[in-house]
């Protein structure tokens, strides 16, 4: 920054600047120490279950075997929330940036918003007690049209708590965050390249295909992941709205169904002592390393299309 | 609409005033091709009879067979924009069947993610009416076994971590936002502090919780549960989003102001405290109360730092804090006898969480408006 110049001078005589500065660059600086501390502090109480013999760990089959269906878990979910939520968010994305009325498309815009603001333990009272059990019957059909399809073997759930209505549940929360991040992105499309499709003839949807999406294919993906992030770590409505009891398995509408990281953290740390807290803390550790991968590259992607388009 | 060719292509805020599905709209911001000269366009209104046809469908098939509502509807929908599609295609051509289909389909995507919002807000409201009384804001569970009691130590609770994660992250955000605008330019801590913060806005909110029970375990030893430790959670995460707020407020205001009071003599610090700071006030307002909305509400760092009691309980370094959504959420999974006495506290509990969520929202919007700088 060139206004910086002159009162950097200035800061080497007058004893304000330097403490304002200084504090400042602390700040700074401080927040990069909270991010080493979150894994290394998480680290050092993982540490006794990274070392205890195997046969100590819950399940007595070593930690690998403990977290591996929990990993599985926080992973299937993620991925049907992902599946289901993209299309949809970038639906709603398009909808608001190109589809809708200018003068209401802010105010649908603040309405999917408020989608983001509603506490996540709200979203898993809903899910448990209103989706859950509306879910019950179209399980059941699934189980009896579909029961072929490995997915939807059954017995159906009777409580409708399963690895769907999760990943459903999960899928409306990543919603707002895709949806906002996309339309940000659509809407930075060049007018002119759409003024120049609509010129050539082209119809709504493929000035959309030609000019809108290729603009910003890379600002969706990274929406996206940002959105799996958000996923992976989610844990209140999961630890509701799941009925955790059972290994890995790809039947998502059975009640038998592995817990995520998140969940299984939330659901035994209250009684949870000595060695069995240090392996709660070692997913705890496992699932920030997840989300923090996930992130990372979700924000390197956004930061070096920035640089590239601008 | 008259003279549809006097207008410019370019004025989208006319064409769009149209609603999706609008058949005026397709063939107004298309100049006429060689496409609209073969083919005619569908009335007016097409889309509103396709929507119609699609309820009608799944009122139909609802009434006749015992199908499960989402299917009927899934099914009804389905029909519907075949139909469109198809009347498009025999009377517009295939290009403009398509350009319907999408038209269709993202409509339909909007109206599938508003559901359970409308859903959500409907339950919460009418479930949580039934212990929306003055107990439930005056009366702890103090000595409550059954029915009544009330959530007076965890609403009380919930605003003390709040108010004292706030009192952490504010200062500490804002002045690292000071640092990347005004100190920090394009140097090499600003650029790794930027792209950290991002990428911290990502921690799940149930490792900050971890993280804060760790540091306290580390120092003092296992099995502690301080109203400070939920606070330091909560800090973890509302940091970043003040730094962000803070940062993009800081960002915009214009380098002339500053410029002048460098020109005057002023220091670079008075500077910012004098100029910057107030120029962006009604920004940052706005910025920290969102950030308050949003850790206000979690759950998940809170159940392990804090735990729970039913008494009330003022200090936050002294013994378990009961808060509202940790309070909420024992209240569900553990129901006693009568369960529903349990049930409809919670949903209570969700309503009261929703209302803050909502009043700090507007309150920022408001903030915005009202402390905005009066220049221009």
């Amino acid at each position: 920054m060139t206004t910086t110049t002159p009162a950097l001078t200035g800061s080497r005589r007058r004893p304000g600047d330097k403490i304002f500065s200084g504090t400042a660059a602390a700040s700074a600086v401080l927040i990069l120490l909270i991010l080493a501390g979150v894994g290394l502090f998480l680290l050092a109480e993982a540490y006794p279950a990274l070392v205890a013999p195997s046969e100590d760990i819950e399940g007595g089959r070593g930690l690998v075997l403990y977290l591996w269906p929990i990993l599985f878990g926080t992973l299937i979910t993620s991925i049907i929330a992902m599946v289901v939520a993209v299309p949809v968010a970038v639906g709603i994305a398009l909808f608001i940036s190109h589809y809708a009325p200018r003068r209401l498309s802010q105010g649908l815009g603040y309405t999917i918003d408020l989608l983001a603001a509603v506490p996540s333990i709200v979203y898993g009272f809903w899910g448990v007690q209103v989706f859950a059990l509306a879910l019950v019957p179209l399980y059941q059909w699934l189980e009896e049209n579909l029961g072929w399809i490995p997915l939807f073997a059954g017995p159906a759930s009777t409580t409708g708590k399963t690895i769907l209505t999760a990943s459903l549940v999960l899928a409306v929360m990543i919603l707002p965050i895709i949806s906002a991040l996309s339309r940000e992105v659509f809407l930075q499309t060049p007018r002119l390249h759409e003024e120049a499709a609509m010129a050539l003839g082209a119809t709504r949807w493929e000035m959309i295909k030609y000019a809108v999406i290729p603009y910003g294919r890379s600002g969706v993906v990274s929406a996206s992941m940002l959105g799996l992030g958000r996923a992976l770590g989610e844990t209140m409505a999961v630890t509701l709205v799941l009925s955790a009891s059972g290994g890995v398995s790809f039947n998502l509408i059975n009640s038998g169904n592995p817990p995520t990281l998140a969940a299984e953290i939330a659901l035994n740390f209250p009684e949870a002592t000595g060695l069995r807290l240090s392996e709660l803390i070692t997913a705890g550790l496992l699932l920030f390393l997840l989300t923090f991968a996930v992130n990372f590259a979700a924000r390197a992607l956004v930061t070096r299309q920035k640089g590239g388009s601008t | 609409m008259s003279t549809p060719s006097t207008r410019e292509p370019a004025q989208r805020d006319e064409e769009h005033q149209h609603g999706p599905g609008d058949a005026g709209a397709l063939s107004k911001h298309q100049p006429p091709s060689l496409a609209d000269s073969m083919h005619g366009s569908l009335p007016r209104w097409a889309g509103a009879a396709a929507a119609g046809l699609a309820v009608l469908v799944a009122a139909a098939l609802l009434a006749v067979t015992g199908l499960h509502v989402a299917l009927a509807v899934i099914v009804g929908v389905v029909v519907g924009v075949a139909a469109f599609v198809i009347a498009s295609r025999a009377v517009e051509g295939e290009r403009a069947a398509t350009d319907r289909f999408v038209t269709a389909l993202v409509t339909v995507a909007f109206v599938v993610a508003l559901l359970p919002l409308l859903s959500v807000v409907w339950t919460t409201v009418s479930r949580g009416a039934a212990r929306f009384d003055v107990a439930f804001f005056t009366q702890s569970m103090s000595g409550i076994v059954g029915e009544g009691g009330g959530a007076y130590h965890a609403i009380m609770g919930t605003l003390i971590i709040t108010g004292l994660a706030t009192l952490i992250s504010v200062p500490i955000g804002t002045m690292t936002a000071i640092y990347l605008v005004e100190y920090g330019g394009d140097n090499k801590l600003s650029k790794v502090v930027t792209f950290l913060v991002d990428v911290m806005t990502g921690i799940p909110s149930i490792v900050a919780g971890l993280f804060s029970l760790a540091l306290f375990t580390l120092i003092f030893g296992p099995g502690l549960r301080l109203g400070i430790m939920g606070a330091i959670a909560l800090s973890v995460l509302m940091i970043p989003i003040v730094v962000r707020a803070v940062e993009e407020m800081l960002r915009i205001v214009p380098a002339r102001l500053r410029e002048s009071a460098y020109a005057l003599g002023v220091p670079k610090w008075r500077t910012i405290v004098k100029v910057v700071l107030p120029t962006a006030a009604s920004g940052i307002a706005s910025g920290i109360v969102i950030a308050i909305a949003r850790v206000m509400g979690e759950t998940a760092p809170l159940l392990v730092t804090v735990g729970l009691t039913s008494a009330t309980n003022f200090n936050p370094f002294d013994g378990r804090m009961p808060v509202l959504p940790v309070f909420a959420y024992y209240q569900i999974i553990t129901p006693g006898i009568p369960p529903q006495a349990f049930i409809d506290r919670a949903w209570t509990s969700a309503l009261v969480l929703i209302l803050f969520v909502m009043v700090l929202n507007v309150a920022a919007r408001v903030l915005a408006k009202a402390l905005a700088p009066k220049t221009r």
